[in-house]
């Protein structure tokens, strides 16, 4: 851990500051949700650490409480998109025939959705809180997961040592799970960093709709949202979350970079 | 011709798969439909209207053949809000959104083409490095927080600018520039790197041996030929730029399509919500069929491709 945190320098030690305050957060005995009348708006200083927001509530103990709705909602989305995806990809690619029609298909159709509108409509209608939001990204997520396996399945499912699997009799889940994944994990992987950043971006931007974590749950999307009323008097209730979710988003896209130069991936396999 | 015929039947299949998904929407809110639009205070009778109405009461796929009988005569019932004709409002906020997403790729190809050209033909030179670092910072600020903070530096602190609302062209730089920036940075990655594949192409070397100067290598010879793929690229930003500016849209108070579906959501006016996600992805296929097609006939080579 400590290893890499060198060698991908800041990036990786942003991720790690997330992950461990989306995880130790509660240890820390902080109250995102306490009042201060008094401290109203107060900007950042000595006596208010990042200051407090239109309730009076400290804008530190919210912005840690926001890192751990991100987080969750990141790793979740993720990782169901990516078991789903693939799953749905490599399998789709190997069977072929008819069954990999149909796939294409509902994949062009999911495609055909521009930007995160399928998640906003998702979430708008599914009604707002956390696990509607990784509902919404996760059947919005897989599909890129899902044309990346089968386009990469598509590649290798000829070559010699999966034709002697299947000579021997493995069954095709097995050939796909023993020796197809493992050949295609480090695309997958560089497509997972990335995801990571959008479900960021998206769990924000839908809690800015109003469509995530409703209050007083925190969220940097909807710490956002509060803080837009107030830009003129407050503007750090915007740039504090905002900082925030910037660096980890940019964090996250760097290492995928570095991931994937490193990988030697391309991003778009060539079809 | 073959390859006209098999883009448009697959992008005729999509269109049909996304109206069924779009259609299946009222059955993904949990609980009953008709209970949660019109709230539980409701009248029983009323509940059967709006449930006659909206043909609730009818078995599912005499249901979907009556949305796809309508769709195709581009009646799309009227909102449960306003009780105005759904397809009126969708015109009257359609120019709204279209204006701002040509507004905003003009804005992106402004700024994306420099700087793609450039970290291409320095690639490896702190140009190349700073271009594409800013263009990570890009990808990774939010429509949602540049807003903010350009409506704070220039409209509320400069004064330049509305704050929000759609009111002559002067209130269309701030969204425009939220949305053309983020697009710049995909897009100067993608110019950087067909730029750069063209450069490595045989007729480069061959204009370069020729003894042209490296000037006119690049202009002449690089660009024009990898202007071809970025073409493309315009189409399918386009269609993103269509769907995308919900969230800018939002941000300051754009009376567009992407508005309207928040507004709707917000009013639990579903089959609002259904026409909107519709138009604006249709509009996305459509653009997107339409750059195929246009690449198509400039480029031989992929009609031949595709057509096989």
């Amino acid at each position: 851990m400590i290893r890499s945190v060198i060698r991908y320098g800041w990036p990786a030690a942003i991720m790690l500051l997330w992950a461990l305050f989306a995880v130790g957060g509660g240890w820390l005995g902080l109250d995102p949700n306490h009042i201060e009348l008094s401290k109203i708006l107060l900007a950042p200083g000595s006596d208010a650490w990042l200051g407090y927001d239109d309730l009076g509530r400290p804008l530190w103990d919210r912005l840690v409480a926001g890192a751990q709705t991100s987080f969750l909602v990141a790793v979740l989305v993720v990782l169901i998109s990516t078991i789903v995806g693939t799953a749905i990809g490599s399998i789709s690619a190997y069977l072929g025939g008819w069954w990999d029609h149909v796939i294409v298909r509902i994949i062009d159709i999911f495609l055909a959705f521009p930007g995160i509108l399928l998640a906003i409509a998702l979430a708008g209608l599914l009604g707002p809180g956390i696990n509607n939001v990784i509902i919404a990204l996760g059947v919005v997520g897989w599909v890129g997961f899902a044309r990346l396996a089968r386009a990469q399945v598509l590649t290798i499912k000829h070559r010699e040592h999966v034709q002697a699997a299947q000579a021997l009799g493995t069954p095709p889940l097995m050939i796909i799970w023993r020796h197809i994944i493992p050949l295609i994990m480090a695309p997958l992987i560089v497509e997972a960093t990335f995801a990571v950043a959008g479900a960021v971006i998206s769990e924000a931007g839908l809690s800015f709709l109003g469509l995530g974590v409703q209050p007083p749950e925190s969220s940097w999307g909807s710490m956002i949202r509060d803080g837009a009323r107030y830009m003129l008097v407050a503007p750090h209730m915007v740039l504090v979350p905002g900082a925030a979710l910037m660096l980890v988003v940019l964090a996250v896209n760097l290492l995928g970079d570095r991931l994937r130069d490193r990988l030697d991936v391309r991003t778009r396999p060539r079809e | 011709m073959k390859f006209l015929l098999s883009r448009l039947a697959s992008a005729l299949i999509v269109v049909m798969g996304v109206s069924a998904l779009v259609f299946l929407f009222l059955y993904m809110v949990p609980g009953d439909p008709v209970e949660v639009m019109l709230g539980e205070s409701a009248q029983p009778a009323d509940r059967e209207a709006l449930r006659r109405a909206l043909g609730l009461d009818q078995p599912l796929l005499t249901q979907m053949g009556h949305y796809y009988y309508n769709l195709l005569h581009l009646d799309l019932g009227n909102s449960l809000y306003s009780q105005r004709p759904i397809s009126e409002m969708l015109l009257e906020r359609m120019p709204a959104t279209v204006e701002l997403a040509l507004a905003s790729l003009l804005v992106a190809v402004l700024i994306a083409f420099p700087m793609g050209v450039l970290a291409a033909v320095r690639k490896d030179t702190p140009w190349d490095q700073g271009a594409m670092g800013l263009s990570l910072v890009g990808i990774s600020v939010p429509n949602f927080l540049m807003g903010p903070i350009l409506i704070l530096v220039f409209s509320l602190w400069l004064g330049w600018f509305p704050v929000s609302g759609r009111d002559g062209l002067i209130s269309l730089i701030l969204p425009a520039i939220t949305l053309g920036t983020a697009m710049s940075s995909i897009l100067s990655r993608m110019v950087r790197a067909t730029v750069l594949e063209t450069l490595n192409e045989d007729y480069i070397r061959t204009a370069r041996a020729k003894g042209l100067s490296e000037r006119l290598v690049i202009w002449r010879h690089a660009l024009r030929n990898a202007l071809l793929p970025v073409i493309t690229l315009l189409g399918l930003q386009l269609g993103v730029l269509l769907g995308g500016a919900v969230i800018t849209e939002v941000v300051f108070s754009w009376p567009g399509l992407g508005s309207l579906t928040i507004e709707s959501i917000q009013r639990r006016d579903y089959p609002v919500v259904q026409a909107c996600v519709l138009l604006i992805s249709l509009a996305y296929v459509l653009v997107n069929t339409l750059t195929d097609l246009v690449y198509g006939w400039l480029d031989p080579r992929v009609r031949l491709e595709g057509g096989r």
